[in-house]
């Protein structure tokens, strides 16, 4: 027993002393800290080089990197015990900066036309102003994508996230003619990058031509206490990661309570009602930060003219 | 002259008959062994580059290849619901037809689940299905009700072929090759007309038809739940199975009144195809196109008038002309109506106009099933932004349409092969005394 504290007190100054292996955002409180608790010790004198924060490279103990333990295939369908992972996106913040959309691509390197994450301008009505919406996957409670996968290449994981395994997917495609919310992309062609890496369903990457992919809520970084990077590369923090059972929500600047900040702000999930249970939240665009118009700024050329492209039928039609 | 003695008069007559060679035949032969040729080279482009060679891309996922599916397992009904159950009802005028029906139904049952194939991403995983296959997936039930339809579809062709196989084997007039007589002995499985064996068999087939019935129905209805069971407006209809299976129905019924036409046409087979067969057919083929009328009145209809958005959404491109209106029109009222007239009115009804009522049906059934595909998948929840302009609409490259033009050329190609091993017409059968006696006044 005082081995194991002795161990967990040992990662925890580890981590307080700030290694990591990407110079990313702590998740406030440490939230995830104790992700890798369960699992197995590594054998001691197994060395591993980390980079540090300011940028030097040194050598520790593979036990002490906890970013270096690459989960077993059935953990990484497991998931992470006890853990529930949640989103809540701020629609007043959002100027649609694209941040998010240029850093998960960076991130998982994604083909362009090929995001992730798409932002929507949405208008509920004729009445009421438009507002910038992010759409990352909602990792559904219960994902129609799941249920339609006939070999069991999307799945659903205790800890709430829906991953998609690149090396099972046969590519029938029916898992996005199934989500309402076309979460899902395919790899139509092969990867003009070239990735350097061994392909996980928690990284995602490289991206295997032929199967389908879509947002993971970066399970490679959480496990590590390292927030998605939509979270930490947008400039406005639009968006709140965390997990619902510690009840914890960050932008890697500010934190909530996540029961709290939905209650206050009136979140909703996104057509809820078709009885997906999506596991991410919005927060109306009250109150807003930027007008609507500077959303076009950033804006590719290439996929502006799809913004003209209104539900015209309802229009004309007067629905 | 007894029956077996005119039933090898029969087999000689049209097997030199069809066996006559023609240049024509040739020419045809030659010209879908080429569609078929540029249609593996437009696979193994694809194959190749991916599937950026087609026009499917994130929104609209499946293209004219899930049309094709749909088309051919439609096709398929000929043999297994026309021919199954007339055989189940003992209607004595099915005899010189079922062999017709019964090929179209193998056939198309073969070369439907390759559109599948070639539409899947990663075709060098397809044993994931078995390894890995979950049973939620309504993609496992289509998997397993269409390989059991194949093999019940190749049993109840085969069972109908024993006793024309025991004719060949017995046959001493025809030049037949050595390697196939060998072929038709085997085949022939020591039939040799006994009362026990007659018995026997035809109590076989009466259980094939009666299996075969119930297994056709499951099968389109699988394929409609792939659509049904997701929450799509256009696809998330309860009448879908039942859609499905008409729509099936009727355009086997078509594919077989062109195939006879065919047949009767190009070799002479007036004497056994005759015009009441088209009229028989044809009435049966009115039916079923008032029945795909009711449904598909009664499907847009309740969508429309509940006017949900998402719903509307599809519905309003379906009815607008500058969407897909004069497609949908032709489908829904050409498709109907044309055969309906053509079948209903006397002083049209013959057995030209017959065929070309059928050209008609099955000409708007592949429309009907890309305006079932398509559209719905060019409406997501979302609006279409935040994508190139590629995405939005759906368009087939040539690719697909090789593929497509492939497949029927392969359906031709099958035809051509396997007329070569088994007579179009069941001879045996229809030089045998009538099962019923009641209907010994048709003549036939």
């Amino acid at each position: 027993m005082s081995k194991k504290n002795k161990k967990d007190s040992s990662r925890r100054s580890f981590l307080k002393n700030g290694f990591s292996l990407a110079a990313g955002t702590i998740l406030g409180g440490g939230i995830l800290a104790a992700c890798s608790k369960e699992q197995e010790p590594p054998a001691p004198g197994d060395k591993v080089k980390v980079l540090t924060a300011d940028g030097k490279l040194m050598e520790v103990e593979r036990g002490h990197a906890l970013c270096c333990n690459v989960p077993s295939s059935v953990e990484v369908r497991k998931g992470i015990p006890g853990r529930h992972f949640v989103m809540v996106i701020d629609l007043a913040r959002c100027r649609n900066a694209r941040s998010c959309v240029s850093a998960c691509n960076k991130m998982h390197f994604l083909e362009p036309g090929h995001e992730w994450i798409k932002v929507f301008l949405m208008q509920d009505s004729e009445d009421t102003t438009p507002y910038w919406m992010p759409k990352p996957c909602f990792h559904c409670d219960t994902p129609a994508c799941v249920n339609v996968c006939p070999v069991g290449a999307s799945f659903k994981r205790d800890d709430g996230v829906v991953l998609v395994d690149n090396e099972r997917c046969i590519g029938c495609k029916f898992c996005m003619a199934a989500c309402p919310y076309s979460s899902r992309v395919f790899n139509w062609k092969a990867p003009s990058f070239k990735v350097d890496a061994k392909y996980s369903p928690t990284s995602g990457v490289p991206q295997v031509v032929g199967t389908v992919g879509k947002c993971d809520f970066c399970p490679d970084s959480f496990i590590t206490g390292i927030l998605p990077d939509c979270v930490t590369a947008c400039p406005n923090g639009v968006y709140f990661f965390g997990d619902k059972n510690e009840d914890v929500v960050t932008n890697g600047v500010e934190s909530f309570r996540f029961s709290e900040l939905v209650k206050e702000k009136a979140a909703y999930r996104y057509m809820e009602e078709l009885g997906t249970r999506p596991n991410v939240y919005y927060l109306p665009p009250v109150d807003r930060r930027f007008p609507v118009e500077e959303g076009f700024e950033n804006m590719p050329d290439s996929i502006k003219p799809a913004y003209q492209v209104k539900r015209a039928h309802l229009k004309k039609f007067k629905i | 002259m007894n029956s077996p003695e005119l039933a090898q008069k029969r087999l000689v007559e049209i097997i030199s008959r069809c066996n006559k060679p023609s240049v024509l035949r040739k020419v045809l032969f030659s010209f879908f062994l080429l569609v078929f040729l540029f249609a593996i080279y437009a696979f193994i482009t694809q194959l190749v580059k991916g599937q950026i060679v087609t026009g499917m891309r994130d929104y609209v996922v499946w293209g004219i290849y899930d049309v094709n599916f749909i088309f051919f397992i439609g096709i398929s009904y000929a043999g297994a619901m026309i021919s199954g159950i007339l055989h189940l009802l003992h209607v004595e005028w099915r005899k010189p037809i079922i062999r017709i029906a019964e090929m179209i139904t193998v056939i198309s049952v073969i070369i439907g689940p390759v559109f599948i194939l070639v539409e899947m991403g990663r075709l060098d995983r397809i044993f994931n299905i078995f390894t890995h296959g979950r049973i939620q997936s309504p993609i496992l039930w289509d998997v397993v009700a269409i390989t059991t339809y194949l093999s019940c579809s190749i049993l109840f062709l085969y069972l109908a072929l024993i006793k024309d196989y025991a004719l060949f084997r017995d046959n001493t007039e025809l030049k037949i090759p050595k390697w196939q007589r060998y072929f038709y002995r085997k085949f022939a499985a020591t039939y040799s007309g006994l009362p026990e064996q007659k018995k026997l068999l035809e109590r076989a087939l009466t259980i094939m038809s009666a299996i075969i019935i119930p297994l056709a129905v499951l099968v389109h209805s699988v394929l409609a739940w792939i659509f049904g069971m997701t929450i799509r407006p256009g696809w998330h209809s309860t009448i879908f199975a039942p859609y499905f299976v008409i729509a099936a129905v009727y355009s086997g019924t078509a594919v077989l009144i062109i195939a006879m036409w065919i047949f009767r046409k190009f070799y002479h087979l007036e004497e056994y195809i005759t015009e009441k067969h088209f009229k028989y057919i044809g009435t049966i083929l009115l039916v079923l196109a008032a029945l795909y009328g009711y449904f598909t009145f009664s499907e847009y209809l309740t969508v429309w008038y509940g006017s949900q958005s998402w719903e509307l959404e599809v519905i309003y491109k379906l009815f607008d002309f500058t969407d897909y209106g004069a497609w949908f029109y032709l489908a829904a009222f050409i498709g109907v109506l044309v055969p309906m007239l053509f079948v209903g009115l006397p002083f049209l009804r013959n057995i030209n106009t017959i065929m070309i009522g059928s050209v008609v049906a099955v000409v708007c059934m592949w429309i009907k099933r890309y305006l079932i595909i398509i559209p719905t998948l060019e409406t997501p929840l979302l609006p279409l932004q935040d994508v190139r302009p590629e995405y939005v609409h759906y368009s087939a490259t040539w690719v697909e349409w090789s593929l497509t033009a492939g497949g029927m050329a392969t359906f031709c190609l099958f035809f051509m092969i396997f007329m070569k091993f088994m007579p179009i017409i069941p001879i045996a059968d229809i030089s045998e005394a009538p099962e019923n006696k009641e209907f010994i006044s048709e003549k036939l």
